[in-house]
C-alpha cells in the first residue's frame, strides 16, 4: 500500500512519533481555518529540524509525493488543506525564535514561530514586527510568509512583504536556497518578492528573517458615525486626499455592529449606518495634530458623532468590536463565508449597493467589515449549512462579489490567499496566457511539481469548466494552446 | 490597442522568431548598470562567427500618465513616461514617489527604467524600496503576449508577485510596458540635522536612533559630517530635533545634499573606479582604503578609488583567492558589493549569486524568454 510505502520510507529519516499515518492521528489535519473543505492527508509530518525538512523532501521528491505544507492552519482560502494522496509537512514545531537583534532591529525565526510571539520577544526593547493579521495569537511566521499576510495596520506599515528581510528555505529537490538577507538590495532577480505569498508552491520556508521597528509612543483612534455608508467612504477618501495616512482605517456596516456589540461590548453606534475607524500613532503631539485633522475632515464628510479614545483601554475597547466581527458572525449565524477581494476605495459605495442587492437574490444575509484604507473587503455571508441549498448559494454569491472586485478594478484576494477556495475566480482575474506564466513560474521552482499541487492557479482546463474563459480586448487569448 | 504597443508587439514577435537580440532602450541613464557593461573584447567570440548585432528598441515614445487617482494613491503610467513628468504631476498634488530614484542628473530617466533597474534613493531602508512600491505591472512577453500582473489596489495576493519580479530584472524577462506605483503625500515638514563625528560613530549613532520612534527619512555619513534628515508632521519632527540635538542645516543645502546621494551626482561619483557595498546597516567601517560615502543608515557604503589617477583597482585589488578586496569584505560582512563604475573586475561587476538562485535565474529565463532575445548579457553574464 502507497501509504505504508511512504510512511515507512519516511520513518527511516524521522523518528516514529514525528510520522503520523493512523486514521484518528490524520483527522485533525484534514482542514485548516477553512472548514467547508475537509480532506485527510495521507501521512502527517512533523520534523523538528531544518535537515529533517530537507529530507522530507528529498524523500518525497524521490517517491513523486506531493507535499503540502502547513504552519498554524489558520488559513482562511484552504491553502494548507491537505492532498489526498500526500504528506502533509506540518512546520508547527520547528518553532524556535533564533535571534532578536535590538541593535540591527531584525528577528530570525523559524518558521512555527507564532506572529504575536515576535512582537512579544522585541517588546523589551521598544520594538514590534508590524504585521497584524487578526489571527495573530495562533498564526506562524512561516504561514504569513506563504500568504503575504496583511492586518490592520498596513496601510501605514505595509504587508508581510515589506516587512520580511530574508528567507532561507528548501525547494523539493532539498536544495537550499537563502533569498535576501540583513543587507539590502541582493543582485539578480527578487525571487524573495517572489516567493513571499505564494502559498507554498515554490519553497519551503524553514527560517525567515523580519524587520523590527520601534513603538509608536502613543496611538489613539477616533470612531467616527455615519448615516450614509457612501458618505463614510467619502471620509475615507478624504483623509487620504489630505495627505494623512492614518495607522488604521476600518469601516463596518449596520449589520456588523449589531452582531459585535452585545457581544464585546464596544460602545458602537448602532443607529449609525456605519462606523469607520482611524487610528493615529506617533509621539504625542504627532497624534493629537492627526487626530483633530482627521475629525475635521470626517466631520465635514457628514459624521453624525465623534469619540476619540482617551486612554489605552479605550482604544483596545474600541478595535475589539472589529478583532472579534468575525466570531461574532459565528454567533448570530450558524455558518458564515467570509470574503477578501480589494477594490478602488472610490468604488466602495457601488460595491456595497451591489452587496446588497445580491443579499436579496441569494436571500442571504450579509455583513460588511472592511480595511477601508486599502479597499481590501470582507464581507460575510451568513448561511445554514444544514440547510439544504444554504452552502450553495453562500459560494455562489461569494464568486459574485469577487468577480465585482475584479470589475471595478480590484483583486479577488487582498490579503488570504487562493488556495483552493478562490480557485476559480482566479480565472476570472487572469488570463489563459497569465495564468500560464504562473505556472511556468512553479516550473522553474518545482520541476516535478509536487509542492501544493492543485492550489492557488487553476489549469486551463478547470478554468474552461468554470466557464468563465476571460476574454480581453475582444481576443480569445492563446487562441492556439491547447485547453488541456 | 494602441498602435505604438501593437508595433512593439510585432518587432517582439518578429526578433522572437528570428532569434534575434533585442536592447531595451530608455533615456540611456543607466546604460552602465549592466553585469556586461562593458563588453569583452572582439577577440572573445569566434571570429568566424560575429554576434548578431541587438536590435535597439527605442521604448521612449511609449508613454504618458494613464492614471493618477491622488486619493487612492496611485499612479499609472507607460513605460517611456519621462520620471519628470510623473514627479510633476504628483507634486500638484503634493505627492511623491518615496523610495526616490535616482535620475543621475539627467531629468529624462523613464519609469520603465526606473522600474526595470529598482534602484531607490536615501529614503529606501526607511520609507521602502522600489519593489516595495510597485503595485501591477504589464508585461509584454517573448511570445508577444500582454500580461497583467498585479493591479492598481494595495493589497493583492492573487498569483504570483510577478510585478515585483519584474522591479529590478532589468528587462530581461520581457518589456514592462506599464507600471502602477503606490504613491505617498509629502511629508508636512522636513529637516536635517548634521553631527561632526566619525564614520565608526555614525553607524552607531545612526543603528541608535533608528531604534527609537524618531521619524528618520535619510541617514548618511561623508568626510567626518554625520547628515540626518526627519520627515513628518511638525510637530513630530521638532520633537525629534529637539532631543537629538545636532546643527540644524538650511533648507537649500539640505535639499543640494539628499539629492546628489540620490541621483549620484556627489563628487565621490567622479571617481574613475566606485564600489557599491550593500551590508547590514551595524556593518563596522570596513578595512578599505579611501575615504567611503555612506547611505541608508549604514547599510549602503560607496567607495572611491584611493586617488583620482588610481584606475588599478586600488579599493578593488584583489585578495589571494581572486576576489576584489571590496567583494571579499562584503560577502564576510554578510553583503554584496557591485563594481559601479571602473574597469569590470574577475566575477563580473554584479556581485556573483549563490549556485542554487543562479539555476533558479537560468530556468526562470529559460522559461520566460526560451531564445533569450531580451537584454542578454544584462542583469546576469552569460544569460
Amino acid at each position: 500500500m502507497r501509504q505504508t510505502e511512504v510512511a515507512g520510507a519516511l520513518r527511516q529519516i524521522l523518528p516514529a512519533e514525528s510520522v503520523l499515518a493512523r486514521d484518528e492521528e490524520l483527522r485533525p489535519y484534514e482542514c485548516d481555518g477553512l472548514t467547508a473543505f475537509r480532506q485527510k492527508p495521507m501521512v502527517v509530518v512533523l520534523p523538528r529540524t531544518e535537515d529533517e525538512v530537507r529530507q522530507v523532501l528529498v524523500t518525497c521528491r524521490r517517491l513523486e509525493v506531493p507535499v503540502v505544507a502547513r504552519g498554524a492552519g489558520t488559513g482562511l482560502s484552504g491553502g494548507s488543506t491537505p492532498h489526498e494522496s500526500g504528506v502533509l509537512l506540518c512546520l508547527a514545531r520547528l518553532n524556535r525564535i533564533l535571534e532578536v537583534d535590538p541593535i540591527a532591529r531584525i528577528a530570525r525565526l523559524q518558521p512555527g514561530v507564532r506572529n504575536l510571539q515576535v512582537s512579544e520577544a522585541a517588546a523589551e526593547h521598544g520594538l514590534y514586527y508590524a504585521p497584524d493579521p487578526s489571527s495573530q495569537i495562533a498564526c506562524s511566521i512561516g504561514g504569513n510568509v506563504a500568504e503575504n499576510s496583511g492586518g490592520v495596520h498596513c496601510l501605514k506599515y505595509g504587508l508581510t512583504v515589506h516587512n520580511v528581510l530574508g528567507i532561507r528555505g528548501f525547494t523539493i529537490e532539498g536544495e537550499l536556497v537563502e533569498l535576501g538577507g540583513r543587507a539590502p538590495d541582493r543582485p539578480g532577480l527578487d525571487l524573495l518578492a517572489l516567493v513571499i505569498g505564494s502559498e507554498g508552491l515554490l519553497l519551503v520556508v524553514t527560517e525567515v528573517i523580519v524587520k523590527l521597528i520601534p513603538r509608536p509612543q502613543l496611538a489613539r483612534v477616533v470612531m467616527a458615525s455615519f448615516s450614509d455608508v457612501r458618505h463614510a467612504g467619502e471620509a475615507v477618501a478624504a483623509i487620504i486626499a489630505n495627505g494623512i495616512i492614518p495607522a488604521g482605517l476600518e469601516m463596518m456596516d449596520r449589520k456588523a455592529t449589531a452582531a459585535v456589540e452585545p457581544f464585546v461590548k464596544a460602545g458602537y453606534d448602532l443607529e449609525a449606518e456605519a462606523i469607520l475607524l482611524a487610528e493615529a500613532d506617533g509621539t504625542p503631539e504627532e497624534v493629537s495634530e492627526q487626530i483633530a485633522e482627521i475629525e475635521a475632515v470626517m466631520r465635514k464628510a457628514g459624521a453624525t458623532s465623534l469619540v476619540c479614545s482617551s486612554s489605552e483601554a479605550e482604544r483596545l475597547r474600541f478595535w475589539s468590536g472589529r478583532k472579534n466581527a468575525f466570531p461574532a458572525a459565528g454567533r448570530i449565524s450558524p455558518d458564515y463565508y467570509c470574503m477578501d477581494g480589494t477594490i478602488p476605495r472610490k468604488n466602495l459605495g457601488p460595491m456595497l449597493a451591489a452587496i446588497e442587492a445580491m443579499e436579496e437574490r441569494y436571500s442571504l444575509r450579509c455583513m460588511n467589515v472592511f480595511h477601508a484604507g486599502d479597499g481590501n473587503l470582507h464581507p460575510l455571508i451568513l448561511f445554514d449549512a444544514n440547510i439544504p441549498g444554504e452552502w450553495e448559494r453562500a459560494d455562489r454569491f461569494g464568486a459574485e462579489i469577487l468577480e465585482l472586485c475584479v470589475r471595478l478594478g480590484g483583486t479577488i484576494t487582498g490579503e488570504h490567499g487562493v488556495g483552493i477556495e478562490k480557485i476559480n475566480s482566479m480565472c476570472v482575474q487572469f488570463s489563459a496566457s497569465e495564468r500560464t506564466t504562473f505556472f511556468t513560474i512553479k516550473a522553474a521552482f518545482d520541476p516535478p511539481g509536487l509542492l501544493n499541487p492543485g492550489k492557488a492557479i487553476p489549469t486551463l482546463a478547470r478554468c474552461a469548466e468554470y466557464g468563465k474563459m476571460h476574454v480581453r480586448g475582444g481576443a480569445l487569448p492563446h487562441a492556439d494552446v491547447p485547453r488541456f | 490597442m494602441d498602435t505604438s504597443l501593437a508595433e512593439l508587439r510585432e518587432r517582439v514577435i518578429a526578433a522572437h522568431e528570428s532569434r534575434r537580440p533585442v536592447r531595451l532602450q530608455g533615456a540611456g541613464t543607466k546604460d552602465f548598470y549592466a553585469a556586461d557593461a562593458e563588453p569583452p573584447a572582439q577577440s572573445v567570440r569566434a571570429p568566424t562567427a560575429p554576434a548578431v548585432p541587438p536590435l535597439v528598441v527605442d521604448l521612449r515614445s511609449y508613454r504618458g500618465i494613464s492614471g493618477y487617482e491622488p486619493s487612492e494613491l496611485v499612479i499609472t503610467a507607460r513605460c517611456g513616461t519621462p520620471l519628470a513628468e510623473i514627479e510633476s504631476a504628483l507634486a500638484e498634488q503634493r505627492q511623491f514617489l518615496a523610495f526616490e530614484p535616482p535620475a543621475f542628473g539627467a531629468g529624462d530617466s523613464t519609469i520603465g527604467g526606473v522600474v526595470a533597474a529598482g534602484l531607490s534613493g536615501p529614503r529606501r531602508v526607511y520609507a521602502g524600496a522600489a519593489r516595495d512600491f510597485v503595485l501591477g505591472t504589464v508585461l509584454l512577453d517573448a511570445h508577444g503576449e500582454i500580461l497583467h500582473f498585479g493591479g492598481q489596489v494595495m493589497k493583492n495576493v492573487a498569483g504570483f508577485d510577478v510585478s515585483r519580479l519584474l522591479c529590478g530584472s532589468l528587462g530581461i524577462l520581457g518589456i514592462i510596458t506599464e507600471v502602477s506605483l503606490k504613491v505617498l503625500p509629502r511629508p508636512r515638514r522636513e529637516e536635517t540635522l548634521r553631527f561632526e563625528m566619525p564614520a565608526a560613530e555614525a553607524i552607531t549613532s545612526f543603528n541608535r536612533w533608528s531604534g527609537q520612534p524618531f521619524p528618520i527619512s535619510g541617514a548618511a555619513w561623508c568626510d567626518g559630517i554625520a547628515w540626518l534628515r526627519l520627515s513628518g508632521a511638525a510637530s513630530a519632527v521638532s520633537a525629534a530635533r529637539e532631543r537629538l540635538g545636532g546643527e540644524r542645516v538650511d533648507p537649500q543645502s539640505a535639499l543640494q545634499w539628499w539629492n546628489a546621494l540620490r541621483h549620484c551626482t556627489h563628487p565621490v561619483f567622479n571617481s574613475t573606479t566606485l564600489w557599491r557595498l550593500s551590508v547590514p546597516d551595524t556593518t563596522p567601517p570596513l578595512d578599505l582604503p579611501g575615504q567611503p560615502l555612506i547611505d541608508w543608515g549604514g547599510a549602503l557604503r560607496w567607495y572611491p578609488a584611493a586617488s583620482d589617477d588610481d584606475t588599478n583597482h586600488a579599493a578593488g585589488a584583489l585578495d589571494s583567492t581572486g576576489t576584489p578586496r571590496p567583494r571579499a569584505l562584503a560577502s564576510a560582512a554578510g553583503g554584496t558589493a557591485m563594481c559601479w563604475k571602473g574597469v569590470a573586475p574577475p566575477g563580473g561587476r554584479f556581485h556573483p549569486l549563490q549556485p542554487t538562485v543562479a539555476t533558479l535565474h537560468r530556468r526562470l529565463k529559460d522559461r520566460f524568454d526560451p531564445h533569450g532575445i531580451f537584454n542578454p548579457g544584462r542583469l546576469i553574464a552569460g544569460l
